[in-house]
């Protein structure tokens, strides 16, 4: 079954939490027991309709304030799909949570509310969906039954978002534009009889048809290595297999690749999944190499084809996500997580702040606050094996790691 | 030589996620019930290793309360596959005096448990404990990380937990600390049972429809056992039924089902109008419950 994960981002009031009731609703994915205890709820709070917010808000500060403070996963199925819903809070104190949810997510979708059109949120949730290189967005204008279906409404709201899109660097991004109502149910899963005026699919339709195998780019094949299997029994004397996930491209038997950072020379043997042997991985798959040469690989080093190095450096300038409560200064050390490589980083410089909202940046900025967006160069202890964010979503991205608290305290988009 | 892998990507990021915890901790273990699954981690920790053997022990924290036919499954799987289990008791915890007994008519040990695990994470000094919880299940574990840290008092700070990017896991502590590690997070209901029907795995006949000693409470069917409190009035009926989870016979409820076979139990749960936690009496004590008890270093 093919696996699609939906990021989405908003505030208490533009119908979020409706809309994802809806969906698990017509999709029949709310079992009786969860349906009745949301019905339960909603009449003790004295609602004279569903509140679904309550199946998504899982902790109790969540439903005493009424709010999502923190990343849930819901899940739904259909015949052809598993989705997994990364939903999170939409206001600026929680940049940090949009972006973690954006980060596991393939496809976003942003919501609007139709009376309101394009507010200084929604370009806020366009830029990180940017940021993050989310390839496919969603636009869902939703509480169209609230301005009356009107087709003029809508396309005013599709023009202003198309106006924001002008401001994006990111030219491969589809954006689809969707009229709903989630409360009514108007093209969530059933198209509207309302809106005889929108020729388009409906939010389902829509997300069924999305191709899970092709939703980024191709990028080039990156290997890095997890895990050194060597099992040390009569039957596997010898046997020292490479353990990771492909990334980027297939790999192929025979084929030849550079370990990183020897930078020695070798070819593909054997390509393992569990106890099968097959000629070739497709990206993404968790598999275990062998190959030809007796050569040293141990974790934190990469496999790439020969004549498609990566950058390796020990210099590198990223787009920083800030996500700790200590804040980030030009000289603190962190350790750096890249993929599974871990280095020590020491910040040499915060370039200039982003405002998340196209307004622009900030330059002769001292520190860096939680969920600031910044641009941040540093220098690490030794180099590590990188492509640019914009060419390859895994091996463009790192953590930051606080050594005093171990907290995961920022990410960074490689520039 | 087969010539392409089919992708499962859920398989495929629990396999990731079983290399990590491998290659960044020192001391893991796989907590294993003989539910389904823990058996399902099992063939994914197969997986992740293959040809070495699964490079940590299992350890199952025994209620004494459990069906004997998971535990003769337990201990069957653990002697073919040549898995090392520890096992600890709750007995052994209510006997030193560390935790008391429940009574009356819900009285269970599920919440016993946390003791006996948080004893046995201390004396083995384990770091890293790989669980079978999923988000799907519960909403406190909708909220849930793959990693997630505890203190050393194995508690569950959820306010507080880091943001998992990518799939970039950190598995940084301190000392005396450990993480909880779910590799099938996003894994459903739907998802496990597909996955056992594709790999033919053995499961305990309790998930399977057979003749059972029952009576009804709350609108749930519950075993008659010497180790379920019932009222004199309660009556004991035979009834068809099978078990959808697997826990502490006080705290799992059974369903009326005619599923004999893993395909008939797939249809089943396709068709299901009830979510598997409705049948866990344990949640059904608060909203709240599940939060409460992961607070204070339950699964």
């Amino acid at each position: 079954m093919e696996v699609l994960k939906i990021a989405t981002a908003g505030s208490v009031d533009d119908g979020k939490s409706t809309l994802i009731g809806r969906l698990l609703y017509d999709t029949k994915s709310l079992t009786s027991d969860k349906l009745e205890a949301i019905e339960r709820s909603s009449k003790q709070k004295g609602y004279d309709y569903l509140d679904f917010s309550l199946a998504t808000d899982g902790l109790v500060a969540e439903r005493e304030q009424g709010i999502t403070i923190d990343v849930a996963h819901i899940y739904f199925s259909t015949a052809t799909k598993s989705y997994i819903i990364a939903d999170t809070p939409g206001h600026v104190e929680y940049t940090r949570n949009m972006v973690t949810g954006a980060s596991t997510s393939q496809v976003a979708i942003v919501l609007i509310d139709a009376r309101h059109g394009v507010i200084e949120q929604t370009y806020r949730h366009f830029f990180i969906n940017n940021l993050l290189r989310i390839k496919d967005v969603i636009v869902t204008i939703n509480k169209m039954d609230l301005v009356d279906f009107s087709e003029e409404k809508y396309n005013q709201i599709k023009a202003d978002f198309q106006n924001l899109v002008t401001k994006s660097d990111y030219e491969d991004q589809q954006i689809t534009f969707i009229p709903v109502s989630a409360l009514k149910g108007d093209n969530v899963v059933e198209k509207s009889n309302k809106m005889d005026w929108y020729k388009g699919q409906t939010l389902l339709e829509h997300l069924e048809k999305i191709d899970t195998a092709d939703i980024y780019n191709r990028g080039r094949t990156r290997f890095p290595v997890q895990y050194v299997i060597r099992p040390k029994t009569e039957e596997y004397h010898d046997y020292r297999g490479y353990a990771g996930k492909v990334y980027g491209g297939d790999i192929n038997v025979g084929d030849e690749v550079m370990v990183l950072p020897s930078e020695t020379k070798t070819k593909v043997k054997e390509i393992y999944f569990y106890d099968k042997k097959y000629q070739s991985a497709a990206r993404r798959s968790s598999v275990t190499l062998t190959l030809e040469n007796d050569v040293n690989v141990s974790r934190g080093d990469m496999i790439v084809k020969v004549g498609e190095l990566p950058k390796i450096e020990k210099k590198l300038t990223a787009t920083i996500s800030w996500m700790d409560a200590k804040e980030l200064v030009p000289g603190a050390k962190y350790t750096l997580q890249h993929g599974v490589n871990k280095v020590l980083a020491k910040v040499s410089a915060i370039n200039n702040k982003i405002n998340p909202d196209y307004s622009g940046i900030e330059t002769g900025v001292s520190s860096l606050k939680m969920n600031d967006i910044a641009s941040v160069s540093f220098q690490l202890n030794k180099p590590i094996f990188f492509d640019a964010f914009k060419e390859h979503r895994t091996n463009g991205a790192f953590i930051l790691i606080d050594s005093q608290s171990n907290n995961t305290a920022g990410v960074g988009f490689i520039e | 030589m087969t010539d392409k892998i089919q992708i499962n990507a859920l398989e495929n990021e629990a396999i990731y996620i079983f290399r990590e915890v491998a290659a960044q901790f020192e001391k893991p273990v796989l907590l294993f019930s003989g539910g389904k699954d823990s058996i399902t981690l099992v063939r994914l920790a197969q997986k992740a290793f293959h040809p070495a053997k699964i490079p940590f022990p299992l350890m199952h924290i025994d209620t004494g309360h459990n069906f004997p036919e998971t535990i003769e499954f337990r201990d069957r799987l653990v002697e073919e596959l040549g898995l090392e289990l520890i096992i600890r008791n709750v007995q052994d915890s209510i006997d030193q005096g560390k935790v008391k007994e429940e009574s009356g008519r819900y009285s269970s040990r599920n919440m016993l448990q946390t003791t006996t695990l948080l004893d046995a994470i201390e004396e083995f000094k384990f770091d890293a404990c790989i669980g079978g919880a999923r988000r799907d299940e519960e909403k406190a574990r909708a909220k849930e990380r793959i990693f997630s840290v505890r203190d050393d008092f194995g508690q569950w700070d959820e306010r507080n937990q880091r943001p998992e990017l990518f799939d970039m896991l950190n598995g940084q502590i301190d000392f005396g600390q450990n993480v909880r590690v779910f590799p099938i997070s996003n894994w459903t209901e739907l998802d496990v049972w597909t996955y056992i029907e594709r790999e033919n795995l053995e499961i305990p006949s309790i998930y399977f429809s057979h003749p059972r000693e029952t009576f009804v409470r709350d609108g749930l069917i519950w075993s008659a056992s010497e180790f379920v409190y019932k009222d004199e009035e309660e009556e004991v009926e035979e009834r068809i039924v099978r078990f959808r989870t697997v826990g502490d016979m006080s705290c799992t409820a059974a369903v009326a089902s005619y599923a004999t076979t893993i395909s008939e139990v797939v249809a089943e749960i396709r068709d299901s109008s009830i979510s598997e936690r409705g049948a866990r009496i344990d949640d059904k004590r608060s909203e709240a419950a599940m939060e409460e008890r992961k607070q204070q270093g339950y699964f």
